[in-house]
């Protein structure tokens, strides 16, 4: 599904991945970790498209499709979904408007009939109970006055309404309590399915003890330095980053 | 999306651009007390009319134009313009609607606005002002079983002369400022609305103005009276062909909210605001001033997104005890345009409030001033205002500016305010377009958000033409 060769990429004229490779199958999940600054975020913006993000060498398909070739906004009606680590208000839009917006404009792209104002309400409903969120979330602004946690789990709640193929989750757990965790671990297993696909960055071993992978690779200084099984993860808890650094070096 | 990409997009489709085909009856460039006396006389005016225009010029030649607000365009030329244009065939007028000219009729039907009374939105009675004449008021007998009176203000003159005469220039006074003493001198028509005791007006009322010709000025008066414990909503909408001279509009409305009265005053200002480079557009320079009588309630809202330059500061003057004023704006300005606009709330009574809401939007290189007065008068025992101002920028070119003035000389009133700047951020941009929306509709809906509490004061249907029109507005803001 999502093929990244040699990857380089910079950031205002900084080098940040350094030949990154990365090979995703449908129905996988694979997990990123790696210390801070390692370009974890940087790799989900390259991918999404972000502005200044400019890839410089490699490639990168999605179902054979170069994603350089196209918009932000086409990569995600494409179904690359990025879950972001700090997700932005938008003052006075509510979510329903936004994510009615949304679905009208992957519907089109992918010219398909938009669903109709009634099962779009229904299967918003639908996605908010399934990360206990109120109702109410739906009418207010985009993040508009949530707290961290509510933001995480909005972001869940809108990859539960968009069903998209390519899942990016970028540090979704961080800053939420065990319940929390829990809620957002529920609704992305709720959503794993032979076709679709998990990227999960994240710093903590515990995300994965309820999101269990089928790969971890370690990301330090713009590359994957070593890959391997969920095991892997706990080896990281236990003894961190820097006997990887030393072996890389 | 960078500041660059941005800039380099902003461009701007005015979809009311277009110019009516229609024979005019246009006055020679010029102002002098023949013009006036003609203008009258065109009008068949008595003789109480024309003084009271006589005495406007002579204040008005004696007076300068303001140089304080916080805009820049090369000097009007008084003597260029032309003060009066009517379409032939309103020279006999019509005297239903099956007799005006099916070109105008045709005019407002582009322009989103039909006048058959059956295809209208059912509960919106419309006068149709084209450059000087009213061409069209419909559901007029519908109105008059209530005892509304909505008409041509041309026409009130003859057939209301005592209310007209009451109330004319007694909010906004003939010497209250520059382009008002012009407007007094060389109005040519608007709407007259008169709602009596007790009666709440059975539908919106609204009127459309539409400057056509070329080198033409306009100069509406639009004066409304509501009695005492009744209630009226009124809207009105303005658009003007591209073209690439500048053209004048000077406006005043006066409103007046007797004892339990509520007014709701709406515009949709959509005039031409010139090209990318400035070139043409309206130059709107408006005097709109409502008073209130005790418990009485004026509401001002305003949606401005067109002119090339707007000066405008819809206010009210809260005489009577516990009465109300609100004034909900959004400016929003792309290009070369430049707006300067607010309010003035002087608290006269005691236990009056009033509430400002202005948002400014801009784009391009354009620049947004809000200007606001809040005065507490000594009697203002207990008077409150809140004013909220926030403004939004696109881009990197453009300004947004605030100039609060507030003046208490009441120590029991109470006086808050707040203001922020914001801009429409990379991170909001790109939410946005990792969810599939292309940046047009993402800025649109950005800036949607940061109207919403001025949209919801406007009516259902206007509050939908609002956004549409800042969608187009701000058509080529982004890349
Ligand atoms: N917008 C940006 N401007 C400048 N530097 C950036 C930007 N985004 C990321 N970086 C830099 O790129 C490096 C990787 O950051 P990031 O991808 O956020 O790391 P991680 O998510 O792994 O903690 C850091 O050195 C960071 O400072
Ligand atoms: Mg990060």
């Amino acid at each position: 599904m999502l093929s990244i060769n040699n990857l380089v990429a910079e950031v205002e004229g900084k080098t940040i991945l350094k030949g990154l490779n990365l090979e995703v199958k449908p129905g996988e999940v694979h997990a990123i970790m790696g210390p801070n600054g390692a370009g974890k975020s940087t790799l989900g913006n390259v991918l999404a498209g972000r502005e200044n993000y400019e890839k410089t060498d490699g490639t990168v398909t999605l179902d054979g499709k170069d994603i350089f070739e196209l918009e932000p906004e086409e990569r995600a009606a494409e179904g690359m979904f990025l879950a972001f680590q700090y997700p932005v208000e938008i003052p006075g839009v509510s979510n329903l408007e936004f994510l009615k917006a949304s679905i009208d404009a992957i519907s089109k792209y992918r010219g398909v009939e938009a669903p109709d104002s009634v099962s779009f309400m229904k299967k918003a409903r639908e996605a908010c109970k399934a990360v206990n969120l109120d109702q109410n979330f739906l009418k207010r602004g985009v993040n508009e006055g949530f707290s961290g946690g509510e933001k995480k789990r909005n972001e869940i709640m809108q990859m539960m309404l968009l069903e998209p193929k390519l899942c990016i989750l970028d540090e979704t757990d961080s800053g939420l309590d065990i319940d929390a965790l829990q809620v957002v671990a529920k609704g992305v297993n709720e959503l794993r399915s032979p076709d679709r696909a998990f990227v999960v960055v994240t710093h903590y071993q515990r995300l994965l003890d309820y999101i269990v992978p089928d790969y971890v690779h370690v990301l330090a200084d713009g590359k994957i330095v070593k890959s391997g099984g969920k095991e892997l993860a706990l080896e990281l808890e236990k003894k961190g980053y820097s006997w990887l650094e030393q072996e890389v070096a | 999306m960078s500041d660059e990409v941005i800039n380099e997009r902003i461009g701007k489709d005015y979809k009311a651009g277009f110019v009516t085909e229609v024979d005019s009856e246009t006055l020679p460039p010029g102002l002098n007390e023949d013009v006036v006396r003609a203008i009258s006389a065109k009008k068949g005016e008595p003789e109480w009319m024309l003084e009271w225009r006589l005495k406007a010029f002579e204040a008005w030649k004696t007076m300068e134009e303001p140089d304080w607000a916080h805009v820049n365009f090369p000097k009007v030329d008084y003597q260029e313009i032309s003060y009066f244009s009517s379409p032939k065939s309103m020279e006999d007028k019509p005297k239903s609607l099956d007799e005006v000219d099916p070109q105008l009729l045709e005019t407002y039907e582009k322009l989103g606005i039909p006048l058959h009374e059956q295809e209208i939105l059912a509960g919106v009675a419309v006068d149709a002002v084209f450059d000087s004449v009213s061409v069209a008021t419909t559901f007029r007998e519908k109105l008059e079983e209530a005892g509304v009176i909505f008409c041509p203000i041309s026409e009130a003159v003859h057939k209301h002369p005592e209310l007209v005469k009451k109330y004319l220039g007694t909010v906004v006074p003939v010497r209250d400022n520059f382009f008002a003493a012009l407007n007094c001198a060389v109005f040519s028509d608007g709407s007259f609305v008169y709602i009596p005791k007790g009666v709440r007006c059975p539908m919106e009322l609204s009127t459309y103005f539409r400057i056509n010709e070329a080198k033409t000025g306009q100069f509406e008066r639009t004066l409304i009276v509501a009695e005492e414990g009744s209630h009226v909503s009124y809207l009105e909408g303005c658009t003007a062909p591209m073209r690439d001279e500048n053209q004048l509009h000077a406006a005043v409305v006066e409103l007046v909210a007797l004892d339990n009265a509520e007014i709701k005053y709406s515009t949709v200002q959509n005039w031409y605001p010139g090209d990318e480079n400035g070139k043409g557009g309206i130059y709107n320079f408006v005097t709109k001033r409502g008073v209130c009588h005790n418990n009485a309630k004026i509401s001002w809202t305003q949606v401005e997104t067109g002119s090339a330059v707007t000066w405008k500061y819809p206010s009210c003057i809260l005489k009577g005890d516990n009465s109300i004023g609100e004034f909900y704006s959004v400016a929003l300005t792309n290009n070369m345009q430049q707006a300067d606009t607010g309010t003035k709330m002087i608290h006269l009574g005691k236990n009056t409030k009033s509430t400002i809401i202005a948002k400014g939007i801009s784009a391009g290189k354009s620049q947004s001033s809000y200007r606001g007065l809040v005065r507490m008068s000594p009697m203002a025992e207990g008077a409150r205002n809140f004013t909220q101002c926030d403004s939004l920028l696109i881009g990197d070119k453009c300004g947004a500016h605030t100039f609060p003035y507030i003046e208490s000389k009441n120590p029991s009133a109470v006086i808050e305010h707040e203001a922020t700047t914001s801009k429409v951020s990379d991170d909001q941009m790109f939410l946005c377009q990792q969810r599939g929306i292309d940046p047009e509709k993402a800025v649109s809906m950005i800036v949607n958000g940061f109207c919403k509490e001025v949209f919801k004061e406007l009516p259902m249907e206007f509050a939908v033409e609002a956004g549409k029109l800042l969608e187009v507005s701000l058509e080529g803001s982004v890349g």
